[in-house]
């Protein structure tokens, strides 16, 4: 298969970046879309070029590395599929293919695809954590926990971090990552501890770190790689406002 | 604390077939890496923090560098996948699974050449003082490449069939794995001793006080 590349070529956070065009030839309909990038760069390279830098690692859809919008769309046409489980066949010869990096205010751009999405790295830290006594055994029967409520913790703990909810949003707000980070834990009575300042702490970092407000759109989880739901948002917004109430009254 | 899992050598995790690397994570994570942690800070706690100016710092930040320049220097035709696929390569058909002595020794051979290719005709794009992937990865390949040969030595040196490896030199009448315990009952650590020299051998005894060392059998 033959395709028209067009992809977003940046020196570094410092120069402007532009589109550029590419021709790729012999592109397997089984090749993940990563691989055909390979195959680009390996083209590039063999000319002299500098190749096209992009994040990528386990390529297998685990680790949340592969960030780039396919023809407008995070993650490409694909649902919930991230990039690199994306194949060649949701293409057809001859296509033309855009190709650029997550844009986002608190996402800047390292290089050509490649983004610094430390923000959400500084978010976890700020509350996406539990704490627990280690060198005795709890007895195995000791927390029972619901069913249903270990379906919506292992649910919103499905979420990989990739960044397709902030950069599918007009407002590049971070609010499907942080309420999936924040319900994993509230549902859970291991999380029990820290459930209120963790909220509160993962909020502020979250304005801190400027991403925008979530005006329910939805479109984070149209495009969220897990299909995590909205309702986590929802749900992080009740946590945000019981909890803001009696952490007030606490300090008072 | 990034490596605690991955490093336990207790039950489980010194290999990895079919054994539960995780839940071993897990369970020393809870009883022992506490007092393991512990123990360390009490006698770290007191360190004030350590200098960058100190001559070991100096000595590998420099080889760290020249690493590097050379790296860049070689200004070749061939990219760094090109490499890393050979290798693939050869260990796949001299170093997997079944393997027999002839044929690992002409994958040392084999690796030796790829490896003297590469210094002399990889070609990495772009700037070292910038974000460069081609740098990291030439970086892991040429690692991989002396490890790739390291494994096919220590392959090579273990003359039985124990595990998941298959020595094919090493069966039964039946066909079946024969292991040489007299000779190797012993955990083998490869010391690097230079570029270019081979590399040492230590040996660490396995010894079984309370149960008897016995070949699995299915039968
Ligand atoms: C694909 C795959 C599948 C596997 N499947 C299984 C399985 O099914 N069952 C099983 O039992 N085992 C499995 N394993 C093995 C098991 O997951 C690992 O052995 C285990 O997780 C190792 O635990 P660890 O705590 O040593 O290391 P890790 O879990 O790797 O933790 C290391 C931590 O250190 C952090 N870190 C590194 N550098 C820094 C730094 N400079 N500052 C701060 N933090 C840092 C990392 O971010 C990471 O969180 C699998 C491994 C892989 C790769
Ligand atoms: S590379 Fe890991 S999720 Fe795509």
């Amino acid at each position: 298969m033959k395709l028209n590349l067009k992809i977003w070529r940046q020196k570094n956070s410092s120069s402007p970046g532009k589109m550029v065009d590419y021709k790729v030839d012999g592109i397997d309909k089984d090749m993940s879309f990563l691989e055909m990038i390979d195959v680009l760069n390996q083209q590039l390279i063999d000319g002299g070029e500098e190749p096209v830098a992009f994040d990528h690692d386990c390529r297998e859809g685990i680790c949340g590395m592969c960030s780039m919008y396919i023809n407008g769309q995070p993650h490409g046409p694909w649902e919930k599929t991230t990039t690199c489980q994306l194949h060649m066949r949701a293409f057809n010869e001859g296509d033309t293919v855009y190709i650029e990096p997550w844009r986002a205010k608190s996402f800047p751009i390292i290089k050509d695809l490649v983004v610094d999405r430390t923000a959400f790295d500084r978010i976890q830290q700020a509350g996406g954590y539990i704490s627990v006594n280690t060198g005795n055994a709890v007895d195995a029967n000791s927390i029972p926990i619901e069913k249903e409520l270990a379906d919506q913790a292992m649910d919103a703990a499905t979420c990989i971090g990739c960044g397709a909810c902030v950069a599918a949003c007009k407002n590049s707000s971070a609010m499907l990552f942080v309420s999936a980070k924040v319900s994993h834990l509230a549902l859970l009575p291991q999380g029990q501890p820290e459930r209120k300042d963790r909220v509160l702490n993962m909020m502020n970092k979250m304005d801190e770190e400027g991403f925008g407000a979530c005006s329910n759109t939805e479109a984070c989880e149209a495009a969220c790689p897990k299909g995590i739901s909205v309702f986590n948002i929802a749900r992080v917004n009740r946590e945000f406002i019981s909890s803001s109430a009696f952490v007030k009254k606490k300090d008072s | 604390m990034y490596g605690l899992g991955e490093c336990i050598f207790s039950d489980h995790g010194a290999n990895r077939l079919g054994a539960s690397a995780l839940m071993q994570g897990l369970a020393d994570g809870y009883f022992v890496i506490p007092y393991t942690v512990g123990a360390f800070l009490s006698t770290q706690i007191s360190v004030p923090a350590i200098s960058t100016d100190h001559p070991e710092f100096e000595k590998c930040e420099k080889s760290v560098q020249s690493k590097i320049d050379k790296l860049m220097g070689v200004g070749g035709t061939k990219s760094v996948d090109h490499f890393h696929k050979q290798l693939g390569k050869i260990m796949w058909e001299y170093c997997g699974m079944s393997r027999n002595g002839e044929g690992l020794k002409k994958a040392i051979g084999m690796i030796r050449e790829v490896k003297k290719e590469f210094w002399q005709d990889v070609r990495i794009p772009g700037e070292k003082n910038e974000f460069n992937p081609e740098l990291e990865k030439a970086w892991r390949v040429i690692d991989l490449i002396e490890l790739g040969e390291l494994m096919c030595y220590d392959a090579l040196d273990r003359e039985e069939s124990c595990g998941g490896h298959f020595r094919e030199e090493y069966k039964t009448e039946e066909g079946e794995a024969r292991r040489r315990d007299p000779e190797y009952t012993y955990v083998a650590a490869w010391e690097y001793t230079g570029d270019g020299n081979d590399p040492s051998l230590h040996k660490e005894k396995l010894e079984f006080n309370n149960i008897e060392l016995k070949t699995r059998s299915y039968k």
